[in-house]
């Protein structure tokens, strides 16, 4: 598997940390404890398109958005995100080639 | 149906060997049973022999949506351990070592269970205690365990590099003598003719796409080849459970699925006797009696269903294989394989009654599934049989992610890659 990174172009998947599921939102530090065990451990698992992040780890460091599918490794796009989502050779996303 | 004795196999070598018979039936689905098992895998077809033998449940079947052998049963490194650290996981699984050593008489089908032995080899001091402190957890709760210093473990595995120049340098290592391999297609085969034998019904290529619910209770399901009703339907599909329950309208489950992958070398004369894995990064290795070296390691570390992983794990593995076994580095991988694993959010399993009413859920079994093939089925036909779990089961349930009684081997926290 290739991911596009938008930054340093396709690379290996090797150089890559996984971040797991983007779906996953955070909930506010009063929210309740039901609010915080599903975003802590409910997952939705999906076979097919998931979001998730990924960091390139043995490359530029950001921290990418990707849409994969998860039965084929297709991968749709990726963007940055964090503080650097609007840098990026080529701007902010990349098309899987 | 024949049993397998040296008598009948020497009655059949009388007539060339032309009077077998199928091991088991194909059976056509009825329109409704006393237990519909979703999946027909090790544990889905062990769960159906224990609830028809030690619960009396007379009709059963278990569906399934490809062909017996063809999803995780078939798909790991074949090995049987009870080394844990929890005493809620080594009481499971060391019931289930008691079970695989009486399997083949059990099932009347030779599962080829090898009590070989398994070697976890530590590096430095600290991994030592940490060896010394779960050997000592094994032996309270009944399992065996023996450390071994270096000398005794260059006696036992010769061709390890024991140098001080090693990659990762070897202290010692923490046995479980009782620890082997057991012929992974067997088992599923061997489960599936004895259930049959009992008179369970097992479809296969019968796709389960929803379940028939009726008052907030399940009742049935709905298959590729028809409706089948049932006041207890039992899920026991590995890495496909998200997907599975989700018409049920079940969400979010504590589970993310991962490909796992094995790897077989071109065959070898006798090399390897025992099961041997490092304490760094991640590598298990034996030797099949064919003479492959069957080895595996890490998850590829990200979502996945594809039942294949790809090059940079086993660069990984086989780094790691190279480092212990210098000999082995012109040694040509002919198989690899992967399979999707429910990897739980603690990295223990689930066997529980629900989510939902007439629903029984037994998931989330990490890299842990093939060992506990026997206990799993065992537990969980129980769980069905009495709607509560047994003692030894009760650990395991789907409600511990909110109450926080987690079961979290290597406190890795709730991250499925890690376990």
């Amino acid at each position: 598997m290739r991911i596009p990174c938008p930054v340093c172009g396709a690379r290996s998947v090797g150089e890559f940390t996984y971040g797991g599921d983007a779906g996953v939102v955070r909930p506010d530090l009063e929210a309740s404890a039901e609010a915080w065990q599903a975003a802590v451990y409910a997952r939705d698992n999906p076979r097919g398109a998931h979001r998730e992040y990924w960091q390139h780890s043995g490359g530029c460091r950001a921290w990418l958005l990707l849409e994969r599918d998860t039965l084929t490794h297709a991968i749709a796009g990726a963007r940055l995100v964090g503080p650097w989502s609007g840098c990026g050779a080529g701007g902010a996303e990349e098309k899987a080639s | 149906m024949t049993r397998y004795s040296a008598f009948s196999l020497l009655r059949h070598a009388l007539t060339g060997h032309r009077g077998w018979g199928p091991a088991w039936r194909k059976a056509e689905p009825a329109s409704s049973y006393d237990a519909v098992i979703v999946g027909g895998g090790g544990h889905g077809l062990a769960t159906a022999y224990y609830l028809a033998k030690e619960h009396g449940l007379a009709r059963i079947a278990v569906l399934e949506r490809g062909w017996l052998g063809g999803g995780n049963v078939g798909r790991n490194t074949t090995i049987v351990r009870s080394n844990y650290l929890l005493p809620a996981n080594i009481r499971f699984y060391e019931m289930g070592m008691k079970l695989w050593e009486g399997l083949s008489q059990e099932l009347n089908f030779n599962v080829m269970f090898s009590q070989r032995g398994v070697l976890n080899l530590a590096h430095s001091p600290a991994q030592l205690d940490a060896f010394a402190r779960r050997g000592n957890a094994m032996l309270l709760d009944g399992a065996d365990a023996v450390m071994l210093d270096r000398h005794q473990v260059a006696e036992m595995v010769p061709g390890l590099d024991l140098s001080e120049a090693a990659r990762f340098p070897i202290l010692g290592g923490l046995l479980q003598p009782r620890g082997g391999t057991a012929r992974h297609d067997a088992v599923a085969w061997g489960y599936a003719r004895a259930a049959d034998r009992l008179g369970v019904d097992i479809v296969e290529n019968c796709e389960v796409t929803g379940f028939l619910e009726e008052a907030g209770r399940i009742c049935g399901v709905r298959t590729a080849r028809g409706e089948i009703r049932a006041p207890k339907v039992a899920v026991s599909v590995a890495g496909s459970t998200s997907e599975v329950l989700r018409p049920a309208g079940i969400e979010g489950l504590p589970i993310e699925s991962h490909v796992m992958q094995a790897f077989v070398t071109e065959p070898l004369k006798p090399l390897l006797d025992t099961v041997v894995t490092l304490g760094v990064g991640h590598l298990y290795v034996s030797q099949s009696d064919k003479g492959g070296l069957v080895f595996g390691g890490d998850l590829d570390g990200y979502n996945s269903y594809a039942q294949r992983g790809g090059l940079p794990l086993f660069e990984d593995v086989a780094g790691l294989a190279v480092a212990a076994f210098p000999a082995l580095s012109r040694l040509r991988v002919v198989r690899n394989w992967g399979g999707v694993v429910d990897m739980s959010m603690d990295g223990s399993p689930i066997i529980c009654t629900g989510p939902k009413p007439g629903l029984y859920l037994n998931a989330g079994w990490n890299y842990g599934g093939f060992k506990a093939t026997p206990a799993a089925g065992w537990c969980f036909a129980w769980t069905i049989a009495k709607d509560e779990p047994h003692p030894l089961n009760a650990a395991f349930t789907l409600d511990r992610f909110a109450t926080g009684r987690l079961l979290d081997e290597k406190g890795a926290g709730p991250v499925p890659r890690l376990h």
